[in-house]
């Protein structure tokens, strides 16, 4: 172990100092690293340029961390009533008598269809209704109908929505919540949020940084936005909206919505140009802009009401045909509320009501504070054991503390390299693995040590230091290892910021011990020819 | 030219002996241990109880915890915590999981910073609905016992079974004291909590590996030497690497301790409780259970005592 061959000697340097450079990004700020990539000559592949740094945690930069979860039941609720027009239009199709009306369970519909015939036409349309998921074209289809329909002895006919037809609307549902969420929180490419699905239901969203009352506000909000005529209280298919206008008065409202927000192509927020107040404007596709001007010619004089999320916003009364395809949206509006509004419309309406399950939010004085206080305890742990191995050991304790330091920019780098986030826990991960760390190392001198005192000669005390050590070295840290990785997969969050360091470290400190150390010592003994060990 | 020396060569300790007293002490902690589960009961953090956790810094630089506690109790959401904390003006308020689900926790969050913001930076908030943090506690529970699983498997291979048997008795012994140090402290038991108690159970085996590495190799080297006699020499061979290697991880730990920042105070003490008693229990409690189970029995194929004799020679 003791010779040294140049080219592997080369090879070892080259990659540790490799190694510890992905780290030097880290020191410049995002506007230099970007700067870097574009003032670099094409020639030179990305990855060498010093541009990969590790993303810090919101724990560190501050931030809101916000875990939203469709709300299944309000889901349920949306479903049975597509159910129950479905079912209707299918009656009403099939001319088919049914004996009272639809009533609707918990999760379907029921009829009772006294005459035979007429449930032998009804029973294949309600399958129709039915797809089975596999048809979906999800892979990994369960093959399951997304409903249950049974006939019950008396004429009855139930249709139910199925457990897997729920979860198959909300696996869908979320993919386009996260959509939605992105344009909403991110309309101008600004920030840099993290959002994410969580299990089936869920959607985390991470915004450093970002206020945490404005995205709240952002984020609750469905946005459903349709025009509806306001009615006579007593026409039929009528329902009683909340009013912005009147200070949440009901007014009555008819339930044929005449143009929804999904036909619309954009909005922007405004000020009037006659009152000065703050208004949204907005433009309709070819289909809404026809039926938008369908509804205004034949309703002349009639009160139109622009509805958002069940509530009316206004009710402007139609002046004159509105055929353009665009116009705008008024009400007792801030310009605040107006451009809330207007990326709300322009991100569309979320397809579920969503709820906040668990908000986090860190100050950012805070994480400035934690970082501080994450540099100050390294370098101290570091000076402390730093000075603690060369009292031990003198020479070799410096030899030790050499790995030490390597070993901690090598964590760095290749956090970097991978993307890693530093969290404050992995700070105290660093921590920890600079005590753990020079383990390897005193495994390895105590051994030579030992083997030393029972006689042998030094070189071959140094040998078998590092052979005999070998196979505790591997086990200790194959266990910790097995630690980290529990704590890996099943933490989020923090932990797994904590976790991600703890298992570099453990890694990183078997390369170092063992390699750069023994590099170290073999230069050592060749340079100064020792009789004895140092220590 | 060594400045320190902590353990001296060649000691001799009777380290088996001493379990008579290890023994019935690490026995009496642990009922300890237990009763206080029982009726104390760990102090949850929100993780795992769910609620509200707000810090906020006075912009004055004093807080008025007796008004903001007036105030904060009027709001109807229930008895709410409101401590002094850190240096600097910071206090802490805590409220309980609302019973109207996720919706009125929320309306905690809104209520709260209406009425403080003004004279109150909010630096921390956080809240846990009910069904989040029941799913905390599982995924956390889960991932403890797979580790002591997947340890449990990797020593199987790697040692005699009986060897591996004694590192889980010395890791379990860990986690119960460790668990003992949140139910006495009554620290907050939480997220972070979790790693600690995981990165304390690789700790403790990486202690008695070490340990156990040198008996499996003693018992191949010393064939007739009794059993007591040889665990002895176990820990005393590598008496000075413990002594060291605790030492390093204690001083690294006591820098965290103390200029760590609050956040992550909790978790370096418990780490710091946790590497003493790693360090104890891999010499007082994890050897002496191999005298209890007939570790010579275990099977030390031909091959690998070969090759263990080429290294030798």
């Amino acid at each position: 172990m003791l010779r040294l061959q140049a080219r592997k000697v080369i090879l070892v340097l080259l990659v540790l100092v490799f190694g510890c450079g992905l780290a030097v990004p880290n020191l410049f700020s995002p506007e230099t690293r970007k700067a870097i990539e574009q003032g670099a000559p094409a020639w030179i592949p990305r990855f060498l340029l010093p541009i990969h740094a590790m993303t810090l945690g919101l724990d560190l930069q501050g931030g809101v961390h916000i875990l939203l979860e469709i709300d299944r039941a309000d889901l349920l609720r949306s479903q049975v009533t597509q159910l129950r027009d479905d079912v209707r239009r299918i009656l009403r199709d099939e001319r088919i008598n049914i004996q009272g009306g639809i009533a609707t369970t918990a999760r379907g519909v029921q009829v009772r269809v006294p005459d035979e015939a007429d449930r032998v036409k009804l029973l294949p349309k309600l399958r129709e209704l039915a797809q089975p998921l596999s048809a979906l074209g999800a892979l990994g289809g369960t093959g399951g109908s997304t409903m249950d329909i049974s006939e019950q002895p008396n004429g009855l006919v139930q249709v139910s929505i199925s457990e897997a037809g729920i979860n198959d609307r909300i696996s869908r549902v979320s993919g386009q919540a996260i959509e939605v969420v992105r344009r909403r929180i991110d309309p101008g490419g600004t920030v840099e949020p993290n959002i994410q699905r969580q299990g089936l239901d869920r959607i985390l969203v991470q915004v450093p940084g970002g206020n945490p009352d404005e995205i709240k506000r952002l984020l609750g909000q469905t946005a459903k936005l349709q025009f509806r005529l306001v009615a006579d209280q007593n026409a039929s298919d009528v329902e009683m909206l909340p009013s912005q206008d009147q200070g949440g008065q009901p007014i009555p409202i008819s339930r044929q919505v005449i143009v929804e927000g999904a036909d619309l192509v954009d909005a922007q927020a405004a000020f009037d140009q006659r009152t000065s107040q703050p208004i949204v404007n907005f433009r309709f596709n070819i289909r809404g802009a026809q039926r938008f001007g369908q509804a205004t010619t034949e309703n002349l004089g009639r009160q139109l009401a622009i509805v958002l999320d069940n509530k009316v916003i206004s009710a402007p009364v139609i002046q004159s045909p509105i055929t353009g395809g665009s116009g705008q949206i008024s009400g007792n509006f801030t310009v605040q509320s107006v451009n809330d509004l207007a990326v709300l419309l322009r991100a569309g309406a979320l397809p579920a009501k969503m709820t906040i399950v668990e908000e986090r939010t860190i100050g950012p004085g805070l994480g400035q504070d934690s970082i501080q206080a994450g540099k100050m305890a390294t370098i101290i742990a570091t000076v402390l054991v730093i000075l603690y191995m060369i009292g031990n050991y003198g020479l070799f304790g410096i030899i030790a503390s050499i790995a030490l330091l390597v070993h901690v920019c090598l964590i760095l780098g290749l956090m970097s390299l991978l993307g890693a986030t530093m969290t404050l826990p992995g700070i105290a991960g660093i921590v920890l693995t600079i005590g753990t760390a020079v383990d390897s190392n005193v495994l390895i001198y105590e051994r030579m040590r030992e083997e030393s005192h029972m006689g042998r000669s030094l070189v071959s005390a140094l040998e078998a230091g590092f052979q005999r050590a070998f196979a505790t070295i591997i086990d200790s840290n194959a266990t910790m290892l097995i630690a980290a990785v529990a704590l890996f997969t099943l933490g989020s969050g923090p932990v797994r910021g904590f976790a991600v360091v703890f298992i570099l470290g453990i890694l990183t400190t078997v390369i170092t011990a063992v390699t750069l150390t023994r590099m170290l010592i073999a230069l050592w003994y060749r340079w100064a020819r020792p009789k004895a060990l140092p220590f | 030219m060594r400045l320190l020396r902590i353990v001296p060569d060649n000691t001799r300790f009777r380290i088996v002996h001493w379990r008579r007293l290890a023994y019935p002490f690490s026995a009496a902690y642990s009922v300890l241990v237990l009763v206080l589960f029982l009726t104390v009961g760990l102090n949850f953090g929100i993780d795992f109880r769910g609620g509200t956790l707000m810090e906020m810094q006075a912009k004055s630089g004093k807080p008025d915890i007796a008004q903001v506690r007036q105030t904060a109790n009027g709001f109807g959401f229930g008895e709410v915590e409101v401590q002094e904390f850190g240096s600097a003006g910071e206090l802490s308020m805590r409220f309980a999981v609302q019973p109207g689900g996720e919706i009125a926790q929320q309306g905690v969050v809104t209520k709260a910073r209406e009425t403080f913001s003004e004279a109150y930076e909010f630096r921390r908030v956080e809240t846990v609905g009910p069904r989040v943090s029941g799913e905390l506690v599982q995924a956390g529970t889960l991932g403890v016992v797979l580790a002591i699983i997947g340890v449990l498997v990797y020593l199987w291979f790697r040692f005699e079974v009986q060897l591996a048997i004694g590192a889980i008795v010395g890791t379990m012994h860990d986690i119960v004291l460790t668990l003992g140090f949140f139910l006495i402290t009554q620290l907050e038991f939480n997220l972070t909590s979790i790693a600690a108690i995981l990165t304390i159970v690789g700790y403790s085996l990486n202690e008695t590996v070490v340990v156990f590495d040198r008996t499996r190799e003693l018992l191949r080297r010393y064939k007739t030497m009794p059993i007591p006699e040889l665990l002895d020499l176990s820990v005393n061979s590598t008496l000075s690497r413990t002594a060291i290697t605790s030492t390093t991880t204690v001083l690294a730990l006591i820098a965290l301790v103390f200029f760590g920042g609050s956040a992550i105070e909790g978790f370096a003490l418990v780490m710091l409780f946790g590497v003493v008693v790693c360090t104890y229990s891999a010499m007082f409690v994890s050897t002496p259970v191999l005298l209890y189970l007939d570790v010579r029995a275990g099977r030390l194929d031909q091959s690998e005592e070969l090759a263990e004799a080429k290294a030798r020679v």
